[in-house]
This record gives structure tokens, C-alpha cells and sequence, in this order.
């Protein structure tokens, strides 16, 4: 086990847009505490993409829509989310509606689902427009063509007048990403905003994403369950198991030729995923078990029960995140060697 | 594909009788617009042959749209295509109605996308299981019991912990390996799977696909395996086909389908797959557009509204399937072996003049 440089692994610096610390999300469930998210540093930086990745369950989601104030009522929230500089958490829900209209906005993943059907998508961006700001109504209108015009939606004109049903399920996402869009907001994030889509189209919108983020200069969060994603489209990454981050390095120092990836959860994230090198019918890496109940997790290391290589002090002690090597960090005792490739 | 050779249209086999045998599926739907009129016809499937032979895994591979589920329900009878046939261990399904369709489709079962949907609600997983058993008379109760008890152990489910629990008290990943023991109860020779890992995490995912595997070993399945995503297809498939719009475009064994794509779609399709070699998926440029609508598809080879090679020939004529490598059949007038075509589609392309 080597020694961290220095801990905690995430440390400040001016350029950040937005500097999450020690995130903690509880609420209860049937008489129990579910501490959701528990204890998550990380920090994005303008015109950079950050991917959190984990499996359901795993606190990704819950903790961006703790940032974002989307939780119920009675959710115990702490901890500390600044965007450039102002506290996030803890604000009002008017105080923060006006963060959510021009700082923030989140995509999310069933865009059928988030739209009105019963609404031109017109009128539908056109309302998002002027509930956050002072336009006329053909002033606002004419922004939500430009908007769609911006997501690459041909015939905008045309488009403004339909319904969601009458569009295709990428299409519905363009829209949705343009409402997102409507306030240009600092920091976009997208929950699984392609999960639902077809890998076609699911590389049209990540590279719609990558695209404005450059046009826009914004910051891009996406939440995924996928690490092929963030391997080809993310700068940093951050994988969560059962509420914390438990691996947290540059994407280029985890994935591909020379990829060091430390930590096993990781590693079998990485394995699982069908290659078409791989020859057919073999048999895939698996890690047995699911995700540990978030009521009662197990004493030590959460990943323990279904790793391979646990020992007796995984189970007895917890690993902390710790920056072990210059902007990676991992929590655990005994991390992979040579990325643990097989 | 599209339109079967009178002998072998998937392959070169002919030592065996396939398991399987579709021709000419067709299947259409028609649209009803406000009041019930008849808005135009969906051509979900159009003019389909494959063949599976005993043991094999057919894998297909296409968009939302491109009528793979509505051809695997056609396989199944439910609904029965418009035209075509379905020769399935020797016996024409299209002509079979009523309890002859049940008992020739007992050897056929099929595993969806979604388990809670496919699994009743209000029953416990032992008598999920043991249902098909039950409805096709097997055994006695006492028996069944048994059997329910091996079938959960064969998809690794403790029967002790799980028999008596409801669906709402399993985990996607139970819920699906519950659906996949259902499947197999009768010992079925073919197992139809549509997008059945799809809704699962990728941990959960692996493991479900080791079962596949170790149930086409230990029972000798063969599998229709339908999913969007091409290398899940091609892990478990000994051949693939990439279907477009209703129709096969590229039919072959899995690995020269993916090494040596001959279709500008399935090298598409490839593209768009995100690497994990950083950076990797933004250095090819994804396909642009989107599938055109089934109801007015285009003319000519359907995939040339959104192909880089189209030229003139393929909007008046519409590609036949053609076997350029043993086993491995593209409908394509310019498939990528030759040179892109003159923009002026000039007829001296290699591969062309080859078939005609």
C-alpha cells in the first residue's frame, strides 16, 4: 500500500466553477437512515467535462440533484457546493430557482417524460425563456428558433409548431437540451441524457454536448453508468460505489494504452463491458453480488463482499479517497497493479 | 436477407436442416390518423430469410425502427406476418393455428426487454417458474416442484431465499435470470432474447450473458439475440445481422462483420461506439440524420438518404444481397471492399460488375 501524497484529494483552485466538498445526502426510508451520498469532493472547471459514473444506486444521481435543490422536502443535505464562489447548499428554494435559471440546468434521461405533450415545443421553450427572463413574446420566440437552430434541429421554423410526440426520441432530447440551454448556463448536467438513445444517436448528442460546450465555454457534468463514455468524451472522471467516490483521476490516466486504473471496482466496470475484440462466447470478467443496501452497508470497505482481492483489513477498516499520484486518487488497500488489466 | 436465394441464403451449410427457417417475412401495420383513417402503411419488415441451424446464435443488430422486434414477434406468430414463412423444427408455423401453435411453439420461448413487465406482479417467482410447466401438463406437482427448484439454481438464484418472493421484492437483474428460468423450463431448442440485457447495469449485464452462455453449453439453445448495441451482439453470436429500415443490409460470421464491415451502415454503427481508448469515438465522424420514416421509405437502397457512398444507382435500383466472403452477404451496391463510387456513378466499381 503506497503512502497518499496528500489528502483530502481535491484541493481548491481559482478557475473552478463549481467546488463540491464533502457532499452528504441522507433521508429516511421505512424507519431507517439511507445516507445516499456520503462525503463526495470534486470540483469542474469552466470548458471542462467532469463524468460520474456508477451503477444504480450508487449516489450520481442524488448528488447532482442535491446541487441542483430537486430533492424532497426532509432530505438531510450537507456540506458544501460552490458555484463560482457562492454557497449552493442551504439556499432557499426562490434563491436557487434563480441559480437554476441562468448558472445551472440539468438534462435528464427520458426526455419524453420531462416534455408537455399536450404543448407545441415552441411554447414550451418559449415559456422557459420568459420565466427567466424579461422578453417580449416574438422576443422570446424568436430565441427559442435560434435555440433549436443551435441543438442542429432542421427545419427550426417548421419544428417549432410540433408536438413531442410527433418528433423522435433524439430529437426530443435537442429539445430538451435546448430549453436547457435557453438561460446559457454555466454548468450543464446530464443525467444518462443518452441512455434511452440508440448509439447513433447517442454519439450525435454527446458530440451536440461537446460541441456547445465549446461554443458556450460552459461546464459539463454528465451522470453515467457507462465508462465507455467517459472514456471518449469526459476530461476527469469520478466513479461512485454506494455513496462515495471511490476512484478520481483525468480520463486519460485511467483509459487506454498505459491506462492505470487503481482501484478493482473500477477495473471490473472496465471488463464488463462487451469488446467487440473479444472473441464470441467467452466468458465475460464478472464481479459476483450487486451494490451493498444503503441502510446497511458492510463494516470496512463497501466493495469488500464482492471483491477479489479482499483481505482481512478491507473488511476490518475502511479505505479513505486519497490523492495517491499527482491528480489521482483512489480509496482503497490494495489497488491494482500495472491498471489491473487482465 | 432481403431476397433469399432459393437455397441457402444466410450460409454456405447444407450438411444440416436448419432449426430455424425464415423466408420472406413480411410484416406491415397499417397507421390510422385522427377519426381512424388510414394515414399510410408501416413497413416495419421487409422481405427477411435467415436461417438458424441447431445450437447457433443469430444475432441482429439495428436502431429503433429498423423492425427487429416486429421480426421477432413475427417468428413467433404473435402477430403472424403479412406473407412469408417460418419453418421452425420442420413445421411451417404461418399454417398452424390454435393448440398445433402452442405445442410447436413450446420449443420456442423468449425473454424481453423489460422482466417486471413480463412477470405477474401478485405471484411468487416458484410459480412463475413452474407455470409453463403446469400449462403444458409436465409432471406433477410434486415434480414441478422439484423442477422449479433446478431451474433456479441453473440461472443462480438460491430457490430457499427466492421461490416465495414477488417480483416487486427482486432486483432488475433477479427479475430477468426468474424471466430467463421461466424461458428455459420447457427445454426450449431456441430462445428469442429481445434487448433482454438491455435495462441492466453493465456488472449485472456481464453476469446475465455468462448464464446465456452457459445455457447455450449446457442445453445446447440456440438463440435469436436482438439488441442495439453491436458488441453485446457480437459477444454472444456466432453470426450477425444488421438490420435497416425492415431489411438486412449485412448478414455474416461475427467477426468478419466487425473486422471487415462491408456495409457503409454497419461501419457506422462501429463508429458509434463509445471506445475505452480516450478520445477514440470523437476521431470518426457520427452518422448525421436520422432513419428516414418506414411508412414512405426511400426508394432504392433505404440507408442512402443518410449514406457517404450513394450515388445515382442506389436511389433507382434496389440492392441485392450478394456473398463477397464465404458466409458473409452485403446488399450494397458500393460495399467498402471497392472504391467509393464516382460522384457521377460511373459503373466500373469492382465489387459492382462482380454480381451483375
Amino acid at each position: 500500500m503506497s503512502q497518499p501524497i496528500s489528502t483530502p484529494p481535491v484541493t481548491s483552485t481559482d478557475s473552478a466553477l463549481l467546488e463540491v466538498e464533502d457532499l452528504r445526502v441522507a433521508f429516511a426510508s421505512g424507519g431507517r437512515e439511507i445516507r445516499a451520498v456520503d462525503g463526495v469532493s470534486y470540483q469542474v472547471d469552466a470548458g471542462r467535462t467532469l463524468a460520474i459514473i456508477g451503477e444504480s444506486g450508487s449516489g450520481k444521481t442524488v448528488g447532482c440533484r442535491a446541487i441542483m435543490g430537486l430533492l424532497p422536502a426532509g432530505t438531510e443535505i450537507s456540506g458544501s457546493a460552490r458555484l463560482r464562489g457562492s454557497e449552493l447548499i442551504g439556499l432557499s428554494d426562490a434563491q436557487l430557482r434563480r441559480h437554476r435559471g441562468s448558472d445551472l440546468a440539468m438534462v435528464f434521461q427520458d426526455p419524453a417524460r420531462s416534455l408537455n405533450p399536450t404543448m407545441r415545443i415552441g411554447s414550451q421553450i418559449t415559456e422557459a425563456i420568459r420565466t427567466h427572463r424579461k422578453v417580449s413574446k416574438s422576443g422570446a420566440r424568436e430565441q427559442a428558433v435560434e435555440l433549436l437552430r443551435l441543438v442542429r434541429i432542421p427545419a427550426a421554423e417548421r419544428r417549432f409548431h410540433e408536438y413531442p410526440h410527433q418528433l423522435s426520441g433524439g430529437m426530443r432530447q435537442r429539445v430538451m437540451i435546448a430549453m436547457a440551454l435557453a438561460c446559457r448556463p454555466r454548468l450543464l448536467i446530464a443525467d444518462e441524457a443518452t441512455t434511452a438513445l440508440d448509439v447513433t444517436t447517442q454519439a450525435q448528442i454527446m458530440e451536440l454536448l461537446l460541441e456547445l460546450q465549446q461554443e458556450l465555454g460552459m461546464a459539463l457534468i454528465f451522470i453515467s453508468h457507462d465508462l465507455g463514455l467517459a472514456a471518449s468524451y469526459a476530461d476527469e472522471v469520478v466513479v461512485m460505489y454506494a455513496g462515495k467516490i471511490v476512484e478520481q483521476a483525468p480520463a486519460k490516466r485511467l483509459f487506454g494504452a498505459g491506462g492505470t486504473v487503481r482501484m478493482r471496482y473500477t477495473r471490473a466496470l472496465l471488463d464488463a463491458i462487451p469488446h467487440l475484440e473479444r472473441d464470441a462466447h467467452t466468458e465475460l470478467p464478472v464481479v459476483s453480488g450487486r451494490p451493498p443496501d444503503p441502510a446497511s452497508l458492510p463494516s470496512g470497505c463497501s466493495f469488500a463482499p464482492r471483491c477479489p482481492a479482499a483481505a482481512d483489513d478491507c473488511r476490518a477498516k475502511e479505505p479513505a479517497l486519497a490523492e495517491h499520484a499527482q491528480g489521482h486518487a483512489w480509496a482503497c488497500w490494495h489497488p491494482c497493479e500495472n491498471g489491473g488489466a487482465a | 436477407m432481403t431476397q433469399a436465394s432459393a437455397d441457402s441464403p444466410t450460409g454456405t451449410r447444407d450438411d444440416k436442416d436448419p432449426l430455424l427457417s425464415a423466408r420472406d417475412l413480411v410484416q406491415e401495420f397499417v397507421v390510422r390518423e385522427a377519426g381512424g383513417a388510414r394515414g399510410g402503411i408501416v413497413q416495419a419488415v421487409s422481405g427477411v430469410s435467415f436461417d438458424i441451424m441447431p445450437g447457433e446464435t443469430l444475432g441482429i443488430v439495428g436502431e429503433t425502427g429498423s423492425g427487429k422486434s416486429t421480426l421477432a414477434r413475427a417468428v413467433l406468430q404473435a402477430p403472424r406476418p403479412k406473407s412469408g414463412s417460418v419453418v421452425f423444427r420442420g413445421q411451417e408455423l404461418t399454417r398452424l393455428r390454435g393448440s398445433a401453435l402452442v405445442s410447436a411453439r413450446r420449443n420456442m420461448q423468449f425473454v424481453w426487454q423489460d422482466p417486471f413487465g413480463s412477470l405477474d406482479p401478485k405471484w411468487q417467482v416458484r410459480s412463475i417458474v413452474a407455470e409453463p410447466l403446469a400449462a403444458h401438463g409436465v409432471g406433477s406437482s410434486g415434480s414441478r416442484r422439484k423442477r422449479v427448484e433446478e431451474l433456479l439454481d441453473l440461472v443462480g438464484l438460491d430457490p430457499a431465499r427466492y421461490a416465495r418472493r414477488h417480483p416487486r421484492e427482486l432486483s432488475g437483474g433477479q427479475a430477468q435470470r426468474v424471466a430467463i428460468a421461466r424461458a428455459v423450463a420447457l427445454e426450449p431448442s431456441l430462445l428469442i432474447c429481445d434487448e433482454a440485457v438491455s435495462s441492466l447495469d453493465v456488472l449485472i449485464q456481464a453476469q446475465v450473458l455468462n448464464l446465456f452462455e452457459r445455457l447455450r453449453r449446457e442445453l445446447n439453445l440456440s438463440y435469436l439475440f436482438i439488441a442495439h448495441d453491436l458488441a453485446l451482439v457480437k459477444q454472444v453470436s456466432d453470426r450477425v445481422a444488421v438490420m435497416y429500415l425492415g431489411k438486412f443490409c449485412e448478414v455474416g460470421p461475427g467477426e468478419s462483420v466487425y473486422k471487415q464491415p462491408l456495409h457503409p451502415y454497419t461501419r457506422a454503427l462501429l463508429d458509434s461506439i463509445p471506445s475505452t481508448e480516450p478520445g477514440a469515438a470523437r476521431a470518426a465522424a457520427p452518422l448525421l440524420g436520422e432513419p428516414p420514416s418506414p411508412v414512405n421509405p426511400p426508394s432504392g437502397c433505404r440507408f442512402r438518404t443518410r449514406c457517404p457512398r450513394a450515388a445515382d444507382k442506389c436511389a433507382s435500383e434496389v440492392p441485392q444481397p450478394r456473398e463477397l466472403a464465404p458466409g458473409h452477404l452485403v446488399a450494397c451496391h458500393f460495399p467498402l471492399t471497392g472504391p467509393a463510387p464516382a460522384q457521377s456513378a460511373s459503373p466500373t466499381v469492382p465489387a459492382a460488375k462482380a454480381e451483375r
